[in-house]
């Protein structure tokens, strides 16, 4: 058997790469639609894409997560056919089309073994900016009260914020959270702590058997049907945007999403479909 | 090295070609770093330009949608949590390390190395996530709010744990068996050969794992997310919670636009400021590398 | 004299079992610590595992279903980046050891800048991957973009524990060699590289488990997409992304976490098993008969 020399492995080694890296030329003949942003949305749209996939042959649809500030960028830059956003356009975003395929609401949570069962909504602004620093003064335990607050740019924090007429600098956090999940698994593992996350996963999460209790808010029972009927106070629209009129197989796709043939889909991501 | 002194090498083509092929994957490789630091100073570049350098240490918060880029607590609190972990994980790698190679049964000390490379491989979100739902609630019910300064040391320390303890078993493992031999024919006991004997041989190896140690501590990003609360303050005790630089840009890259997102870039640069003046002091201290 | 040797005689019987008592403590601890966290993998995650997990792909965004389409693309995430570095970080090791004097200034520059490049943080590398080559060389979200990154990140790994174990070998060898009238190539291949294999393949081991453990810079490059790839410049979800997903954004994924990090830590021993096998059967032999 002849002996290769290391440069003649060195030179079998680059030319493999090279193949390696222009040999699997994507096939162009299949229609792609790709769209990035929230990752409150990102599941369940990677969930309808698939079903729309099955329904047309040929498409492919690609869903990238990255929050929602990427969706619009995206949206606009072009990079993607389809903007995620979890939350309702901003005033300097009106040149988007958005279109909302489902709703969520948010509720504050805290640890099953609180005893408190209820939060006016100053008590909840004292809470969250620092006046009320002891369960105590609330009717709990005599405690430090631990505020989970979420990270910058979250559109959950926009929310909160908006719904409260507060300004992101005057919260004194204890704990500044990224995603819903980490809200949650905070206050089941510590007993003092409060926060602030979406309805639909924090109902699933107390029929597991996690310890958290949802507070009502301004008289609301925190429930997925008080969202779906309006009653429940925070609540926000899930949406795809776009940049300009939609057409093609963009717009086959919103429609898609907004049918009564998602319905199942949004439910079992937890959100609350659209009234038909 | 002794080659590199030309008059003993044989001379000879298929040796010219290889050092040709060699520097071009050496230059490559040394292009990267290069990229990635132009690419950081185009990222932040708006922001530099517009307030300039001082601004990010002096700033009393970190506000950046109200112009305020104080990056001063992060700072902190990135060297806090590294410095923590490098300690504990420097004794305890160390340890693993003298453990497989000098007080281990042969049929433990296999097996021990196996664990290590695996604890090596497990994910940062898994560490984050047994941090979050195991550690943290154990702190929580000790000192709220356990998400804390503590929480990110501990986790960083079993991070960077296997760096160090595989580092160093290859430095335990390079040094001379004559000078074991010579050690024990001297009468040294076991702890006296280890002291004297056996670490200071090691020393550069030892040095070197804890330089590649302390780059992870400083760059890991996910883990110290899930578990130190992420408040940007400078921390006062072990168990406030804190916002490291890598977690400050993984926290919010997604959401930022503008100055704001050239500010997380800025972020980027400090740190990466931060581990070329420790490449440095490791070089000036620890020149003795190549002598090994 | 002979008091100071006393005192010494004393503290040696004092710092004997201290050290003792300290090495096994600490190796006691390391082992508990990762029994515990190992066994709270298994203990959430081990009921879930079977062949259909493995095979089968994601239904309800991960809740239930398998990881088929998952593994493939982090297996293939992971083949590019080695494919990449390997070679690289070799090369690079043996020109910064047998060729260039040892205090040389551009060898100094480029060992400055492995040292800074192992202390990038990864979130940056996903963002420099995501500049570079996803959009700046066009390859997008992909399996090639994620390799690539991952790549570049192991690189000062594989490179500073290739040159340890390079430098380890002894001297002597080269000499020996030399003074046989062998040229620097055949040396290279027929001794000095398979005397150093064994510590070539633990800083392979160290950099591939790092690629594996790796989030952070995948989510930007080799994206969230959790299909079967159907080519190289496919997006495909990485396992250790799929976990964060799970775990951090998905309401009732954490089932499906916990086995899917079993399966990581399983692949790794899997990986780890093979190397150390190769380093011990293969190459060690070419050294006696090559």
């Amino acid at each position: 058997m002849p002996r290769l020399s290391l440069n003649r492995y060195l030179s079998a080694l680059s030319v493999m790469l090279l193949v390696a890296t222009t040999a699997s030329i994507p096939q162009a003949a299949e229609r792609k639609l790709v769209l990035t942003g929230s990752s409150t949305l990102a599941p369940l749209v990677a969930e309808i894409g698939k079903r729309f996939e099955q329904e047309n042959p040929g498409v492919r649809v690609d869903v990238q997560s990255g929050g929602s500030s990427r969706g619009i960028a995206d949206a606009r830059s072009g990079l993607a056919d389809i903007g995620l956003v979890s939350r309702a356009l901003k005033p300097d975003e009106q040149d988007l089309k958005s279109f909302t395929i489902a709703l969520d609401g948010i509720t504050l949570i805290v640890h099953k073994d609180n005893p408190v069962q209820t939060l006016t909504d100053p008590q909840i602004v004292d809470i969250y900016t620092g006046k009320i620093t002891r369960w105590r003064a609330v009717g709990g335990a005599d405690r430090p009260i631990t505020v989970v607050n979420k990270a910058e740019g979250r559109s959950t924090l926009e929310l909160f914020l908006h719904h409260f007429q507060l300004k992101s600098g005057d919260i004194t956090a204890h704990v500044v959270i990224g995603e819903n999940q980490q809200g949650i698994k905070t206050v089941a593992g510590n007993t003092s702590a409060i926060g602030y996350v979406s309805i639909g996963t924090a109902e699933y999460e107390v029929s597991q058997g996690v310890p958290i209790k949802l507070l009502p808010m301004a008289g609301v029972d925190a429930s997925v049907e008080n969202v779906r009927n309006g009653r429940f106070p925070l609540a926000r629209p899930l949406n795809l945007v776009t940049k300009a009129e939609s057409e093609g197989l963009v717009r086959q796709f919103i429609d898609f999403s907004r049918s009564e043939r998602v319905h199942d889909l949004v439910e079992a991501q937890y959100f609350v479909p659209l009234a038909h | 090295m002794i080659w590199s002194k030309h008059s003993i090498s044989s001379p000879s083509r298929t040796d010219a070609r290889l050092a040709g092929w060699l520097s071009i994957a050496a230059g490559l490789a040394a292009a990267v770093l290069v990229l990635i630091v132009l690419f950081l100073l185009h990222e932040s570049w708006p922001v530099l330009n517009r307030i300039g350098w001082l601004r990010f240490l002096t700033d009393a918060a970190w506000h950046p949608s109200e112009g305020l880029f104080g990056l001063a607590p992060m700072l902190w609190a990135t060297l806090a949590s590294s410095t923590g972990a490098l300690v504990l994980a420097g004794g305890l790698g160390v340890a693993s390390a003298l453990f497989c190679r000098f007080y281990a049964p042969p049929s433990a000390a296999r097996p021990y190395r196996r664990m290590v490379t695996l604890l090596a491989g497990i994910p940062s979100v898994v560490f984050g996530l047994w941090g979050l739902t195991v550690l943290v609630p154990l702190i929580a019910r000790w000192q709220p709010p356990g998400a804390s300064l503590l929480a990110g040391i501990l986790i960083l320390t079993l991070m960077i744990l296997p760096t160090v303890a595989l580092t160093a078993d290859a430095a335990l493992a390079a040094v001379p068996k004559a000078y074991l031999h010579g050690a024990a024919a001297l009468g040294m006991s076991r702890s006296g050969t280890i002291l004297r004997v056996v670490l200071p041989a090691a020393r550069s190896g030892i040095i070197a794992g804890l330089l590649l140690a302390a780059g992870r501590a400083l760059g890991e990003t996910m883990a110290v997310l899930m578990v130190a609360g992420n408040v940007v303050q400078t921390p006062h005790s072990l168990f406030d919670p804190v916002r490291t630089l890598t977690a400050n840009i993984a926290l919010e890259m997604d959401y930022a636009t503008g100055e704001h997102r050239a500010g997380l870039f800025v972020s980027g640069l400090v740190l990466s400021g931060m581990i070329i003046l420790l490449a440095v002091a490791a070089l000036r201290f620890g020149g003795a590398r190549s002598h090994v | 004299m002979f008091e100071a040797g006393r005192f010494a005689m004393v503290r040696g019987r004092v710092l004997e079992p201290l050290m003792t008592l300290a090495v096994w403590g600490s190796a006691l601890l390391v082992a508990g610590a990762f029994l515990w966290l190992v066994g709270d993998l298994l203990w959430h995650g081990a009921e879930r595992l079977s062949w259909a997990f493995l095979s089968s792909s994601p239904l309800n965004a991960g809740r239930t279903g398998g990881i088929g389409p998952i593994l493939v693309s982090t297996l293939l995430i992971l083949g590019v980046a080695v494919a990449a570095a390997v070679p690289l970080g070799l090369a690079t090791a043996v020109l910064l050891t047998e060729f260039l004097r040892p205090r040389s200034r551009f060898g100094r520059l480029v060992g400055l800048s492995l040292d800074v490049l192992a202390g990038v943080p990864s979130i940056v590398f996903g963002l420099f991957g995501n500049a570079f080559f996803s959009v700046f060389l066009g390859l997008g979200f992909s399996i090639l973009s994620g390799g690539l990154t991952l790549a570049c990140m192991v690189l000062p790994i594989l490179i500073r524990t290739a040159e340890a174990s390079l430098r380890a070998v002894p001297d002597d060898w080269r000499l020996g060699s030399a003074a046989l009238g062998l040229s620097r190539t055949a040396a290279l291949r027929h001794i000095l590289l398979p005397a150093a294999s064994s510590g070539l393949v633990a800083g392979l081991l160290l950099g591939v488990g790092r690629a594996m453990a790796e989030t952070a810079a995948l989510i930007f490059t080799s994206g969230y997409v959790d299909r079967m790839p159907s080519s190289l410049f496919d997006s495909g979800r990485a396992l250790s992304v799929h976990i964060y997903d799970l775990s951090m954004n998905v309401a009732g994924g954490d089932g499906n976490a916990y086995a899917s990090a079993l399966v990581l830590i399983g692949l790794l021993i899997l990986i780890n098993g093979t190397a150390l096998y190769l380093a011990e059967h293969w190459l060690n032999r070419r050294i006696i008969a090559p």
